[in-house]
């Protein structure tokens, strides 16, 4: 075995603290060492070919680099050592610069530790051994979960870059929050103007399978190939058949009756409706839980929807179907759901009628909404309006510290709105931080203020109800003191909170989430679309709150990974797994309870575990667990672990 | 020989994720800690037996540290609770063996939080300075069996 090893001075990040010679003269000495250099910058250019001349003309077999964290030039070092003909997976790095440099005064000590941490890697580097990685062949397929803008984003660029897309949305429309705005901030681009375009899209696209009024039921496999199971629930309205007239919701015995879910029971419709009348696909869809046919089996002497309908597309008789399809990739793109407001009970939400959270009131402001746009709220034009900011949002005690990034540019947004169709209606927001970080959004803010909203900062502490008026009460934190106003309308700037059915979705797709419950991304600075699993992708408010913009280029960015992954007919596995050696099996079974992504799969027959390379993640508890030691975890093998260790006693 | 004077030996088993990430992170901001601990790069820290941490004791270690995601935040979904689990159980078994379960140290770290890292080898070393060495180890230094 002959080790090369390179000392790296990094400028002198390194060189200042440890004594470069001490450390290249007592490796010298070191068992298999062959080579021992140091080199101002290793990961320049020289450095590397240094590396690499080495390797050809000392014909060395493993390399030690003692430098940065390997989370940073790992990768620099395993392609230097690869472009002279050694296995990638023959390199050990030694991080004398993040974890002893930097954090250490005492030369001399730093210096020993120094030495201490290079012969670790040279023990370990020289029980290392190639791996390949295996090829895992990929379906050119892929699954879009949640159609709101940045699901619809995501399933449109990935199909016009010439694949297929299942977008799978468990509303009967697409179009999500974004087709209950009005108007968008900052630009007050017409919301429906924007989405329903793109709504359109989709459903046109030949790429785009729409699976509507469906959720994802299972998803077994992995990166390249994922098995899909879609559950669709039964319409009650035959697809083909329905033209969208809606001459069945106006025939229905409990039109006008039913409060609307779209319009969070602002509105209502009938048993049979479409949510709003852009809504694609625009085919109608029964209540299950309202419809008399289907609580009672019985609506009057016949169902008047069925005799309303010349195309004969009511059908009570459907059941629920399954779709089975295999996908190569996944975006995750399941949105949020709103802060529910009675968390804060101070403000009265369950109490007062005129107290509205920030999405209700975006229903007033829309033409296709319960007022048909007009601010006329409770029967009476609001003439003094607060909106309370930070509702659920960096609140502790309803376990939100985070900020929901939204609320201060639509409570500005709905500010404006109200001062456009109502200019004597006083606006008074009250708020905790203003926080106008977007492009645009600066300057909005500023003409909010200048069109007469007017802004005091602090938080509102309650409302309440006296002579048929609300009052809040709040404290100026500018000034240090408490005031009151009288409102109309209490508008509560509710934050983001992750979505219910998150929770489905992170245990099928073995998903991390953060503290916030949001999904996690795999890096928060460079790799904030991909997730810890290859394959799933995520895209817009699934991952943290972000505003239009944000979930649209996020959306892109998740899509531009699906078809770099799409693109290649077979994709490298990471070989850093754990292999079994079924000599010493015995078949415990002990394994497989401790894997998070089911990558064990006992084979009866011979009595052995096995472990699928494209599902394993190379975390090792199994190879930590087995009581035979017949796991073997690649590259962080127990005996190099304990070769480590003894080196660093 | 020469005996010198005695400083802890302390070993760090770290996960990749969120600990080491963490130790880099003291690095970046430069958070000064004493030079004590001795890290060992381990993609979870479920890889972790009590075999390796059991070696350690028994070649000189006078204290191993663990450092692991925060619950609910692991890369591998629940491998610390994994750890936990052995850790609980091991610091047990040490006690039974006349070492003090504060040598076996598990910690959360994430990788934003180099502050904390710092703080905790300061804090370990300095507790173990007070405890003195590894008890295994008293009998001249001499080390069992490799």
């Amino acid at each position: 075995m002959k080790v090369g090893v390179y000392i790296c001075h990094c400028g002198v990040n390194i060189s200042s603290t440890v004594n470069i010679d001490n450390v290249v003269e007592t490796i010298k000495n070191v068992a298999n060492v062959a080579v021992c250099k140091d080199y101002q910058y290793m990961c320049s250019d020289p450095g590397q070919e240094m590396i690499k001349s080495d390797i050809a003309t000392h014909g060395l077999d493993r390399i030690v680099v003692a430098a940065c964290s390997p989370r940073m030039h790992e990768p620099t070092f395993r392609a230097a050592v690869s472009d002279a003909g050694l296995n990638p997976y023959c390199l050990e790095m030694a991080n004398i610069r993040e974890q002893c440099s930097w954090v250490h005064e005492d030369k001399e000590r730093a210096t020993e530790k120094a030495i201490s941490l290079v012969k670790s890697a040279v023990a370990k580097a020289s029980l290392l051994e190639p791996l390949e990685s295996t090829k895992i062949p990929v379906t050119h397929n892929a699954l879009v979960i949640g159609g709101g803008i940045a699901g619809i984003q995501s399933a449109l660029d990935i199909a016009n870059s010439g694949y297929k897309v299942y977008l799978v949305e468990r509303e009967p429309s697409i179009g999500g929050h974004m087709a209950k705005f009005d108007k968008t901030f900052p630009t007050l681009d017409c919301a429906a103007c924007i989405l329903t375009p793109k709504m359109v899209d989709v459903a046109r696209h030949p790429n785009i399978e729409l699976l509507t009024y469906s959720e994802v039921e299972r998803i077994d496999g992995s990166v390249g190939s994922f098995h899909v199971t879609v559950r669709e629930r039964p319409r009650y309205v035959d697809m083909e058949a329905c033209t969208g007239c809606g001459q069945c919701a106006s025939a229905c015995r409990l039109a006008g009756r039913i409060p609307s879910d779209f319009d969070y029971g602002l509105a209502k419709r009938s048993a049979i409706y479409v949510p709003f009348p852009q809504a694609v696909p625009l085919k109608y869809t029964i209540d299950p839980d309202r419809c008399l046919m289907i609580t009672r089996g019985k609506c009057g002497k016949s169902p008047s929807c069925v005799e309303a309908c010349d195309r004969g597309a009511i059908d009570f008789e459907q059941a629920e179907r399954f779709h089975e399809f295999d996908v190569g990739a996944v975006v995750v793109a399941t949105g949020y759901n709103e802060f529910q407001a009675k968390q804060r009970p101070e403000f009265g939400y369950d109490r007062f009628e005129n107290v509205l959270t920030g999405l209700e009131l975006e229903r007033y402001f829309s033409p296709n909404g319960p007022t048909g746009g007009k601010l006329f709220i409770n029967g009476k034009v609001p003439r003094s309006v607060v909106f309370v900011s930070c509702v659920g949002s960096r609140d502790k005690r309803v376990g939100n510290a985070y900020c929901s990034r939204v609320c201060c540019m639509y409570i500005a947004k709905q500010a404006h709105l109200i001062k456009e169709k109502l200019p004597d209606t006083d606006v008074t927001v009250m708020y905790t931080d203003m926080r106008a970080f977007g492009k645009g959004y600066e300057e909005f803010y500023e003409r909010v203020q200048k069109e007469g909203v007017h802004y005091r900062r602090g938080n509102a502490a309650e409302v309440y109800e006296e002579d048929g008026r609300l009052h809040v009460r709040a404290e100026d934190t500018l000034l240090g003191e408490p005031y009151e106003v009288e409102a109309d309308l209490v508008v509560l700037g509710a934050g983001l909170r992750p979505p219910s059915s998150a929770d489905g979705i992170a245990s099928m797709l073995h998903l991390s989430r953060s503290s916030d419950k949001f999904f996690l991304e795999a890096h928060p600075k460079l790799r904030p679309v991909d997730t810890v699993i290859d394959g799933v992708f995520l895209a817009g408010c699934a991952q943290g709150p972000k505003d239009i913009p944000d979930s649209v280029a996020q959306a892109c960015g998740a899509a531009s990974h699906v078809v770099n992954l799409l693109s290649k007919d077979y994709i490298d596995a990471e070989p850093i797994i754990a292999i079994v050696n079924e000599d010493g099996c015995v078949g415990c079974r002990t394994c497989e309870q401790l894997c998070p992504y089911e990558a064990h799969a006992f084979d009866e027959k011979r009595g052995v575990m096995t472990i699928n390379k494209a599902l394993c993640k190379g975390c090792g508890s199994c190879a930590a667990a087995c009581p035979s030691g017949s796991i073997s975890m690649n590259h962080f093998r127990n005996d190099q672990i304990v070769a480590q260790l003894l080196e660093v006693l | 020989m020469e005996k010198q004077q005695w400083t802890p030996k302390i070993v760090g088993f770290l996960c990749n994720w969120c600990c080491y990430a963490g130790a880099d992170m003291a690095g970046t901001s430069r958070m000064k800690y004493p030079p004590n601990i001795r890290i060992i790069r381990v993609m979870c820290s479920s890889r972790i037996n009590a075999e390796m941490i059991l070696k350690a004791f028994q070649t000189g270690a006078d204290a191993v540290f663990i450092g692991g995601c925060h619950p609910g935040d692991c890369h591998y979904v629940d491998g610390n609770y994994r750890t936990k689990k052995r850790i609980d159980v091991l610091k047990r078994l040490l006690s039974h063996m006349g070492i003090d379960e504060r040598r076996l140290r598990l910690e959360w770290v994430s990788a934003a939080e180099g502050e904390k890292f710092s703080q905790t080898m300061q804090s370990l070393t300095d507790e173990i300075e007070q405890m003195g060495p590894n008890p295994l180890h008293l009998t001249g230094g001499e080390t069992y069996e490799r």
